[in-house]
């Protein structure tokens, strides 16, 4: 199952996100990020979505959200979108932006035999509930039952058991076991999930982080920095949610700046500076609201002026 | 209760709530027509009336988000045209928040055997107004009456190319199962309006608290729809009267079956 759509229509589509959390349905979105907010401007890119993406849908739940900054990646992070979400049997966002979904590039299309795909593990043939449980038991990710097997199956968005139905009467203890296992089965595999893109981060004293387009003069940046003999490091967030953080934790001693760029008047920098000792490390952002993404130089110019 | 899921009695509705006799006469129409549990996949929305079958229903049930039981519907009878897919909700759910995958899905002609339970009123919330609710009605948000006009469900969805539309109320239970099994037999979306009491949130504020009193209420409203007449009858027909009856009964090739037309027959085997 999947949805491509820009801002307008995946707020219209928050309230079924959540219905996918709670059903546990695999499922991709592709939000290709448009300049807000409301109808703001079609086809004017921008990355105003991040923190929808990630709260858009009521209630505590998890998401996962790729950003692609290439055709390529359009292509090689959307059939990764799918195996997650089979995987884990979640929705998965394709974060990507105006400018990545305007963009005319070379594409490798590799040959099917190629492409790894992962299915949700369905149920023995039958089986019947509770024999197994499609929302729970011993599982972190449960097994599968699928409409018009003959398995009497009920599926709600409403609190339910590992069986699947209603609690009518929810226990505490029920309620949060269900929750906590939904939210655990992906922030528990933070690590697997994050996937990074890092470049001159050895040495680095100041690092640039992007995700998106603007990773795209971001690294131009690096690149005339180094050129320089500026201790500058590239770091592209190819996961956004579940948020890396574990990687800006470990990032080396010797960062003492890291510069967001994104194109909106900051979303992503919120988390890194949830993460980092606010004594050790200092965070700027290079923002873009006004869709049209950074060049080279506006971002050259921020590393100049810190170091 | 062959038909009845495990766990899942006693069902919570109030005391002379007309889903126990709609549901009754589901159960009874499947075993007229001796359709097997395990080809129907029943999908419903929120309120009261959307837990007419779910999770009760011993088949394979999905409950939904508020008025968008017609569209998770869609999907599944796409993905599953073999399968018997029938929605079970209320008049809110359908009508008001869901109203225009209604009328897109009757235009569609997909599959669908939809029964919309109207008991005019969004009862599982407290009782407010809701587009089936008739002029003048109190309600907890109408206090003075309802200053709008209500929804023609029935013939509206006639009008948006429905295979199948009949209305009844909970008074006329023959008539209603009568229409429940044709819905079964037909291919094409088809409708079938219950006019439904609920004493507890919409007869309590206008004198008809008594569930049987308010089926007397129904008898004395309904007027039969003749197609021959049909023009006579709309003149007549006073605001508080309740037309009944078979408003369309046709064949149309159904969208699954054009789908699978199109797959087939233009898209090509792919290898």
């Amino acid at each position: 199952m999947h949805d491509v759509t820009s801002g307008p229509g995946f707020s219209l589509m928050q309230e079924n996100i959540g219905y996918a959390v709670m059903t546990e349905t695999p499922c991709v979105i592709v939000d290709v990020q448009r300049s807000g907010p409301s109808t703001g401007g079609a086809t004017l890119p921008a990355q105003g979505d991040v923190m929808q993406a990630r709260w858009g849908t009521h209630g505590d739940h998890e998401i996962i959200a790729l950003a692609p900054n290439s055709a390529q990646e359009m292509f090689d992070l959307t059939i990764a979108a799918f195996n997650l979400s089979e995987k884990y049997r979640t929705p998965v966002v394709v974060l990507a932006d105006g400018e990545i979904g305007h963009i005319r590039e070379k594409v490798r299309i590799p040959y099917p035999e190629e492409i790894k795909l992962a299915t949700r593990e369905k149920a023995p043939e039958g089986l019947q509930v509770p024999d197994f449980l499609p929302f729970g038991g011993d599982r972190e990710v449960p097994l599968t039952g699928i409409f018009g097997e003959g398995r009497a199956l009920h599926v709600t968005g409403s609190h339910h058991m590992a069986s699947g139905l209603r609690t009518m009467e929810p226990t505490k203890a029920e309620i949060e076991a269900l929750v906590t296992r939904l939210c655990a089965k992906i922030a528990s595999h933070r690590a697997e999930i994050a996937l990074v893109e890092q470049e001159f981060l050895e040495d680095a004293e100041l690092v640039l982080l992007s995700y998106g387009a603007p990773s795209r003069p971001s690294l131009g940046a690096v690149l005339r920095a180094r050129a320089e003999g500026h201790k500058v490091g590239y770091l592209r967030l190819k996961t956004i949610w579940p948020f890396p953080s574990h990687v800006i934790r470990d990032l080396p001693k010797k960062v003492r700046h890291i510069v967001v760029v994104e194109m909106n008047l900051g979303q992503v920098i919120r988390e890194v500076e949830r993460v980092v000792c606010p004594d050790a490390v200092k965070t700027h952002l290079v923002p873009a609201i006004a869709g049209v993404v950074h060049n080279v130089s506006e971002i050259y110019k921020k590393i100049r002026e810190l170091i | 209760m062959k038909y009845i899921r495990e766990g899942t009695l006693p069902t919570f509705y109030c005391p002379g709530c007309g889903i126990g006799t709609i549901q009754n006469l589901f159960f009874h129409a499947i075993d007229e027509l001796g359709r097997d549990p395990k080809t129907i996949g029943v999908v419903c929305g929120i309120g009261c009336s959307g837990l007419t079958l779910s999770p009760f229903f011993k088949a394979d049930t999905l409950h939904t988000t508020h008025g968008r039981p017609i569209a998770f519907a869609t999907g599944l009878k796409v993905a599953r045209p073999e399968m018997e897919v029938v929605v079970v909700s209320g008049d809110g759910d359908l009508a008001g928040i869901g109203g225009n995958h209604l009328i897109h899905a009757a235009r569609r002609n997909i599959g669908l055997k939809v029964f919309c339970v109207n008991n005019r009123i969004y009862g599982n919330t407290g009782g407010q107004v809701a587009p089936t609710t008739p002029y003048g009605v109190k309600t907890v948000t109408t206090p003075y009456g309802n200053p709008e006009y209500q929804f023609n469900l029935a013939e509206l969805v006639a009008a948006a190319g429905s295979c199948y539309v009949a209305r009844w109320t909970t008074d006329q239970p023959v008539a209603l199962l009568n229409s429940m099994k044709k819905a079964f037999r037909l291919r094409g979306f088809s409708f079938v309006e219950i006019v439904s009491q609920c004493p507890t949130q919409y007869g309590r504020r206008v004198g008809l608290e008594n569930p049987i009193q308010f089926l007397r209420y129904f008898r004395e409203k309904s007027v039969r729809y003749q197609p021959e007449k049909a023009e006579e009858i709309r003149k007549n027909l006073k605001e508080d009267e309740i037309l009944v009856g078979e408003f369309i009964h046709r064949e149309r090739k159904e969208l699954t079956e054009n789908l699978k037309w199109l797959i087939e027959e233009q898209g090509g085997k792919k290898e």
